[in-house]
């Protein structure tokens, strides 16, 4: 990794930014993408950072051919990243889909905005959380990662580059407006102590009629582009060697069993998630900026005699019910906190419900973090 | 006695042994076109990169073609192939679909690819319907034929694909009906030598959906139909669009040379390591 490609140091700057530099820190070498608020910062800075190292940022016509553009380049075998918002996601949708099909490592970036539509371009929501999971059509796994700050920017595109190569699949950053557009202290390490992981690629001169280059659950090494497999690469219902089976069902049920277990059968090393919280706490769940928040309002509910802890999803797809359900059984009550009417909510209400009882805050107006006082209160209401 | 094979079967991945055009199709006749363009001009089929959409025509390469081949979705193959041809800039990057797929749905893939200039071929094959749904109109559908969304018969203007793209800016240009095979394969190599965009137009007859709902019953009296219509663009000149309403322009009808998109960009490489911002 060039110096120019890890510009180590202690730096201020904007959750965009950080964004785009751990793209380039993880070996990023093409993205494409269309302006939007309150993304575009990522894609201005990929089109000036890609090119010194040999890449390339393409602006397209729509979000449409963004990602499958950088599709496409993955399965040359670069490392590729789109970034956009809610709009951009609903028209990328498809092709997310695809790339879940046919297993194509790439990273995908929604800074989150006010909607729905149009809505509200630089306020910040947590509004498509469940769009990443469920916004393509039928049954999938996706892996989704939420930052809280500008160095999480940096810090979770890395890691999402490295999921997305090492379980080829699209790996979402769920962002908002108001981590995106951030400026806060971002510190870049040195190139040589940053983890990156390639995918693995058939070795060379492998019979190409001996491929089985999709449907493991262990991951199969890619068969990409370039290097004389004769991938042929459908989105259609397929089998391991890639060949389309649109007649038989039990074909179909291996090719959406193995592409879902692909994702939960590693849900372990997939998960991030920080608890700090202790046997008998009122534990406030929540995720990205709103974690923030639930962090003070814990510690000023301590500091004023209640019991109370905090338990933060960095990975919130594959949902990580194991993490929520062995805090639930400590908790003396659980509260969601989204910037949302509840989109998570049900999902920590199954997991939680048989141990403990959960309930639901939104901050006072949608579009604002929760004010860490409307959070005491909250805990004061349910300890009483 | 020795058994006799193809040609150009090596180009065919050897697990295919049949194909899933109906009788008449088209198709057969284009794919020859292709692969014996490939083959005249002495390449490798692992010289290039296949992508296809959805439709009959996207069934040519995939499974067809014994090389890389992505089949992608319904209207986006030209913008898959772009990302390609960035992470292989030395293939050559092949797209083989049809009209509804490059040019109602995939429209804007097309005219923006054609005004980049990215040096892809785009072979569209040209049956002016939805054959694969079971015989819908398309913006190629000409007016007044009856299909299955307009029984009463299409209402719309039609597209000139070609025109259309040339008028984006595409470095090469060819229209060529299935009746001109030599002619298409020709066309099909310079296509593929491009540095550039490089467009070709095949049609190509549906017996079984355009043939039926347009009242030509089979693929014989089309292909004659093909024929007679057909007027070389070199001889278009004087002609009216009022003369040329009913013709099929044949020919190649863009040959230009213009800065092609990924040597551009590899341009701009070189003034961003001398002076990054």
């Amino acid at each position: 990794m060039s110096s120019e490609r890890v510009r180590a140091g202690r730096y201020f700057m904007m959750g965009n930014e950080a964004c785009a530099e751990g793209a380039l820190a993880a070996g990023c070498e093409f993205a494409a993408g269309y302006p939007i608020t309150p993304a575009t910062e990522i894609a201005n800075r990929l089109a000036a950072r890609l090119p010194q190292v040999g890449g390339a940022f393409l602006q397209m016509e729509d979000e449409i051919s963004s990602i499958a553009a950088i599709i496409g380049a993955s399965w040359t075998g670069k490392k590729v990243m789109t970034a956009t918002s809610g709009p951009g996601i609903s028209l990328m949708s498809e092709n997310i889909g695809f790339a879940v099909g046919v297993e194509t490592p790439c990273v995908i970036v929604n800074v989150q905005r006010g909607a729905p539509t149009t809505g509200m371009p630089t306020v910040g929501v947590q509004g498509d959380m469940v769009q990443a999971k469920h916004g393509s059509h039928g049954d999938y796994e996706i892996i989704a990662l939420c930052p809280s700050s500008p160095q999480e920017m940096f810090d979770y595109t890395i890691t999402a580059f490295n999921y997305a190569e090492k379980y080829r699949t699209p790996v979402f950053i769920l962002s908002d407006a108001f981590v995106g557009h951030m400026r806060e202290e971002v510190t870049i390490p040195e190139a040589e102590t940053i983890e990156r992981v390639y995918r693995k690629i058939p070795s060379q001169g492998t019979d190409p009629q001996k491929i089985k280059g999709f449907l493991d659950e262990d991951v199969a090494p890619m068969p990409i582009f370039g290097r004389g497999f004769k991938a042929h690469v459908t989105s259609s219902c397929h089998d391991e060697a890639g060949k389309r089976n649109l007649i038989d069902v039990s074909s179909l049920d291996l090719f959406v069993r193995r592409l879902s277990n692909k994702i939960l059968k590693h849900k372990e090393d997939i998960t991030i998630v920080d608890g700090n919280y202790a046997k008998g706490d009122v534990v406030l769940v929540s995720y990205g900026p709103v974690a923030r928040a639930a962090a003070a309002a814990a510690k000023d509910a301590r500091e004023a005699g209640f019991p109370a802890g905090t338990l933060r999803m960095a990975t919130v797809w594959p949902f990580p019910e194991h993490e929520i359900e062995k805090m639930a059984r400590k908790a003396k009550h659980v509260i969601v906190l989204e910037n949302n009417l509840g989109q998570m909510y049900p999902y920590i209400k199954a997991a939680a419900a048989r141990f403990t009882d959960v309930s639901f805050l939104a901050p006072r107006l949608i579009g604002q973090i929760h004010d860490p006082e409307e959070i005491v209160r909250k805990i004061k209401e349910v300890i009483q | 006695m020795k058994e006799i094979v193809h040609p150009l079967r090596r180009f065919v991945r050897p697990s295919v042994t049949s194909t899933t055009n109906c009788p008449g199709c088209g198709n057969g006749i284009v794919t020859q076109s292709i692969l014996r363009a490939i083959d005249e001009l002495t390449m490798d089929i692992d010289d290039f990169v296949f992508v296809s959409g959805i439709g009959c025509a996207a069934w040519i390469p995939s499974p067809f073609f014994n090389a890389d081949v992505l089949h992608s979705i319904h209207g986006r193959p030209i913008a898959y192939a772009l990302g390609i041809k960035m992470g292989l800039p030395e293939k050559k990057v092949m797209v083989v679909s049809g009209d509804g797929d490059l040019v109602a749905i995939g429209g804007n893939h097309l005219i923006h690819n054609a005004r980049r200039n990215v040096d892809i071929t785009v072979i569209c094959v040209n049956n002016r319907i939805y054959g694969m749904t079971g015989g819908q109109a398309g913006p190629t559908t000409p007016r007044g034929v009856k299909t299955t969304t307009t029984p009463y018969g299409s209402f719309e203007n039609s597209f000139d694909i070609s025109r259309l793209v040339a008028a984006a800016g595409a470095s090469f240009v060819a229209r060529w009906t299935t009746m001109h095979p030599r002619e298409m394969t020709k066309s099909i190599k310079k296509a593929i030598r491009k540095k550039g965009f490089s467009f070709i137009e095949a049609y190509s007859q549906c017996p079984v959906q355009f043939g039926r709902k347009s009242g030509m019953n089979g693929s014989v009296q089309m292909m004659e139909d093909y024929r007679k219509r057909s007027v070389r663009v070199e001889k278009t000149a004087g002609l009216s669009e009022e003369d040329l309403k009913d013709r099929i322009v044949v020919g190649e009808l863009v040959d230009i040379e213009k800065p092609e998109m990924v040597e551009e960009i590899e341009k701009t490489r070189t003034r961003a390591v001398r002076r990054p911002c």
